[in-house]
Parts: structure tokens; sequence; C-alpha cells
């Protein structure tokens, strides 16, 4: 862990009673979710993390409490450093606070989470769907939706496979 | 079960915070570009406001090609996964393979021998003179350049029997593996590749004679489509198009993988962050291109090509018939997978668009628990409504091809 990286650690646990960890050389740390806007201008202002590279979520369902994890993943260009920062948001209040006021460029990033997660930001300037199409149900990269594998069709089961494809309407 | 939904137009309302007033009032008028377009390089559809032939804003609309590749990826052992890791970025297949190895070895901790690494550092560079030579022959194409066109797709061809000549397929190789490669590489190769290398710079002054100095290129590129470093890095831009406008990053230099920190190249930078600057240190790349697989020809180190820990690398074919250990091995990674310990990785790559990250997180299990792709397209789109922002819709035109996206890559 590089001393700026330290730094920045120490005092957003201090600050955030964040959890700091570390895996492969990649500092995470966790904190409660309203802090985010906070703990990203901290980091943004005085530790020169300036580029939001990546906003991703995990799905830890029926593994762990509170249900999703959003993972924000910060970088400086000064001190070629990353960080990364996890907020846990629970399936029954799926919302937490859009980082678009900070960095631009997380609207997509949130979008695309909406789209795929069913995760609301709070604060997002255009929060519609960014990859599937408009009306469409659901959110399919949760992990309640089963990944669908198209059974290998023999001369016994052809027709049942048949049956079930989607097909153009009438 | 099929999936249910409509299929609807994007309403007026949704936008009207997007757009102008003006074209709520309707004085200027909002018009639809793809996703059939011929110059939107895939499925990309663009909503366009436009007063007259000026463009007033743009929204990008994407997800066409969207595949639900990281679900996918998610029900697959980490063998499984990196044959589609290919179709992500289809320009880019090896950046795409190294990319995923990289991440899954820093995951299990799988050490590569100096030979495989310096082969994946010569086809990764091979790859990238490939996707240059693409952006090259489209965005020329685009502009009305239609021999240049034809000259890249020539060269280009070259590269991709050279990706056959390695691993039997010309685009969607997964010739790199996790701990090293798939196989030895032919004895042809070296042949092939000195042959490439030292015909291409003389091909490239070439593309350059016909287009740098040509004036009804350059009155279509210069001053079009800018955009300060400053905003490139704040909305997200990586690679040849972030560069363009004067910030030094490159992966390949800042956080060295595949032992990139000991070949000689030099970063090409560009002044004013406009679609000729972009077009120039394309180029260049080109040309650093060359001298980096100069270099790896030149010290191309024996060895083995894989590494040897039987944990989570395959041993070779010709044991199985001799060693109990190597069948049982084989048998075990081939049916159930290995084992990755718990936690996230997240390893960047520097693809010929820019940063391709790829996020990795394990349960413990044989299956990733949740892949994420950043990609370096994504970003690069998202800043486009900036760089088109007052200029003529046929500098669009331009301008989409000068940030060299592929759709492949966005909607992943």
């Amino acid at each position: 862990m590089s001393d700026h990286i330290q730094q920045a650690a120490e005092t957003i646990k201090k600050k955030f009673k964040a959890e700091v960890s570390m895996f492969r050389d990649q500092v995470t740390l966790q904190f409660d979710k309203v802090h985010i806007l906070e703990v990203c201008q901290i980091l943004r202002d005085d530790f020169s993390f300036g580029v939001l590279t990546d906003e991703t979520v995990v799905d830890y369902w029926q593994r762990k409490e509170p249900r999703f994890q959003i993972v924000y993943q910060l970088h400086s260009r000064e001190h070629d450093a990353r960080i990364f920062l996890r907020t846990p948001v629970a399936e029954d209040d799926s919302s937490t606070l859009s980082v678009v006021p900070l960095y631009p460029n997380a609207n997509w990033y949130e979008r695309e989470i909406w789209d795929l997660f069913g995760i609301r930001f709070e604060g997002h300037p255009d929060l519609r769907r960014l990859l599937l199409p408009k009306g469409y149900e659901g959110h399919p990269l949760r992990k309640d939706v089963p990944i669908k594998v198209e059974e290998t069709r023999f001369s016994f089961n052809y027709d049942d496979i048949d049956l079930g494809k989607p097909r153009a309407e009438e | 079960m099929p999936i249910h939904y409509e299929v609807t137009s994007v309403t007026l309302d949704e936008i009207k915070d997007l757009v102008s007033d003006r074209a709520i009032t309707g004085e200027t008028m909002l018009i639809n570009m793809g996703p059939q377009h011929p110059s939107t390089h895939g499925v990309l559809r663009l909503l366009l406001e436009i007063d007259g032939e000026t463009i007033i804003s743009c929204l990008p609309d994407v997800g066409f090609l969207h595949t639900g590749i990281e679900k996918s990826m998610e029900g697959k052992t980490y063998q499984q996964v990196e044959v589609m890791t290919d179709r992500i970025d289809y320009l880019n297949t090896v950046g795409n393979n190294l990319a995923y190895c990289l991440a899954v070895e820093k995951l299990v901790e799988l050490d590569v021998p100096p030979r495989a690494q310096t082969i994946r550092v010569i086809l990764a560079e091979l790859q990238r003179i490939a996707s240059h030579l693409i952006w090259l022959a489209t965005q020329a194409l685009d502009l009305a350049a239609q021999s240049v066109f034809l000259y890249c797709f020539r060269e280009r061809e070259l590269i991709l029997d050279i990706f056959e000549l390695v691993s039997g397929q010309r685009m969607m190789t997964t010739y790199i593996r996790p701990g090293g490669l798939w196989r030895e590489l032919p004895p042809e190769f070296e042949d092939a590749v000195r042959s490439f290398i030292g015909m291409f710079p003389k091909r490239i002054q070439m593309y350059e004679d016909l287009l740098t100095k040509n004036p009804l290129f350059v009155d279509r590129t210069k001053g079009i489509g800018v955009i300060s470093g400053e905003e490139a890095v704040r909305w997200g831009m990586t690679g040849p198009s972030l560069r363009g406008s004067g910030i030094d990053y490159d992966i390949r230099k800042v956080s060295p993988y595949s032992g990139y920190e000991e070949y000689d190249f030099d970063v090409p930078l560009g002044e004013y962050g406009d679609v000729f600057s972009r077009y120039i240190i394309r180029i260049q790349e080109m040309r650093e291109s060359v001298r980096i697989i100069q270099q790896g020809l030149d010290k191309l180190p024996g060895g083995p090509i894989r590494s040897d820990n039987r944990k989570f690398v395959p041993p070779p074919r010709s044991d199985l018939g001799t060693s109990m250990e190597a069948l049982i091995h084989h048998f075990k990674l081939w049916t159930e997978g290995y084992n990755a310990p718990e936690g996230a990785v997240y390893l960047p790559v520097s693809s010929p668009r820019g940063e391709l990250g790829v996020y990795l997180e394990s349960d413990g299990g044989p299956k990733p628990y949740r892949v994420h792709w950043r990609t370096p397209s994504y970003g690069n789109l998202q800043a486009m409504p900036i760089l088109a922002k007052g200029h003529l819709v046929a500098d669009l035109i331009a301008i989409i091809g000068s940030i060299d996206i592929v759709l492949g890559d966005i909607d992943r």
C-alpha cells in the first residue's frame, strides 16, 4: 500500500467508520451508502482521485445482507493509484445517491446499473434504461434471474424444446 | 418463456431535459441517425437536435448489440469464460484474452514464463496494428478516401494470417490462456512476423502520403471535435482519444503488465485534441507497435510457454498417455475447473481503444461470481456529445470515426 492510498484510507476510516480491506494489493473501503458523496468529494479534492474508472454492482442474493454492493473505482493519475469503494444497498430500499455531480461519466454507469440491477440513483439527471429496450420488465443481471441454457436437442425431446422457443407474434 | 416488452419510441417528454427549449417549440429539429447508418461503425443510434445543419445536442442510444455476456460468464467456469472474451471487442480479440487471463492470473496468483509473456506482447501489438488499420480504413472511407480503405484491409489480412498460423483462427483466437499460451508457436511464425514488420513502415508512409497533407482530408479533420485534456479526463476518455488532447496516460507505461517495462517505445501525444490529432496519434502508435514487435522478436526467450502449476494449468497432451497424475489433473481441470480464492480483482490493460479493465469477483468456487468489463469505447462514446456540439452533421461522421468505437465493446 503506497503512502498516498494509506493516507486516504486512514482519513476515510476515521471520518466515516469505513472498513479497510486489502486483496492482491487493491485497497477497498466499505462504508455506509449515505456517505458516498462526501467520501468522493474528499478523495477527489484532497487526494486527487479525479477519475471514476468504473462503477458496478455485485449482487449477493441469499448470501449476504444487505443484498447489493456498489463498487466504485477511483483513479488518481498523479499518483497512479487506484482505490475501491463499496457501499452496501439493501433490497427493500434499493436506491442510493448518484455521484454524477462529482464525476459526470458516472451517468452511463448508473444508467446501466439501473437497467441491469434495478438500483435507483437519487439525483441522477437522466435515469432511463441504457442497454435494454424501453418497456422491458425486470433487471436481468440480478442473481435471482436464472441463466437460461438451451437443452441439447435430440430426436426424443425435439418437439418439447421447439414448443418453448420464442416466436414472432402472428 | 418468451420475454415480454413493448417496443416504443422515445417520447419528447422523457428527453426534455436533455434537449434545448427550442426543440420543444419545434424551432429546431430532432432527427434520428442510425442504428442502420453506414458511418456509425456498428449499430449506434444517435438522436440529433439540429438547427439547420448545426448540431445543438446529440444523444447516443446504445444497446442494440447487448448480449448479456457478463451474465453468461457467471454461468461458466474460468476456462469456458475465456472463449467468450473474444466476442466482446471483436477488433481486439487478443487484447481481450490478455486482459482476462491477466485478471485470472492475478486472482489465483499464477506466474507466466517469460517466453509466453513476450509472445503475448508481440501478438497484442499485432492486434493493435490490425485494430488501428480497421479504424484508419473506416475513418478514411467516411471521409471519402476509398483507396486507403482497400490498402488497410489488405495489410490487416496479413496480420490475420499470422493469427491463423499461431492459433488456427483468424479472429477469435483464444490463444492466450491463463498461465501462458495454448501451444508452442509454429516455426514459420518468426519469418512471417519479420516480413510483415519489414514491409509495414513503408505502408504506413503510404497511408500518410495519401492523407496527412491531403487538403480534402485535412480540411475535414483539423479543428473538428475538439476536447480539452481536462474535459476528456473528467468524462473518462482513455487511449488515443485522450492522448490526442495531450494527456500522457498509457497503461503500458504507468502500470506495465506482461513485461512492457522492458520495451523501449514512446507514447505519442497530440496537441489540439481534434480529429486530426487523434489521427496522427494512431498512425504514430502503429509505428511504435512495430518497434515493440521488433524488440520482442529479437529477445524472444526460450523455455516453456505455460506455467507448470498443475492446479490451474492443464498438463501437455503428450503427458496424458504416460502419467497418471497428468491424467487426473487433466480430467479435473476440464470437468470441474479450478477454485479461485474468494476476493475481487481489477486488471486494466491498454487496448487499442483505451483502458480495458476486467473486474473479476470470485466466491471461492470454479465459476466467477461476477465479471464486469470496463470497456474503453463506453467511456469514449459517453464524451461524444461534447465533441459533436456545434459542428455540422457531416463533421459528426468524422468525429464518430475519430473516437474509434466498437459497439460490441459498448453493449457487451
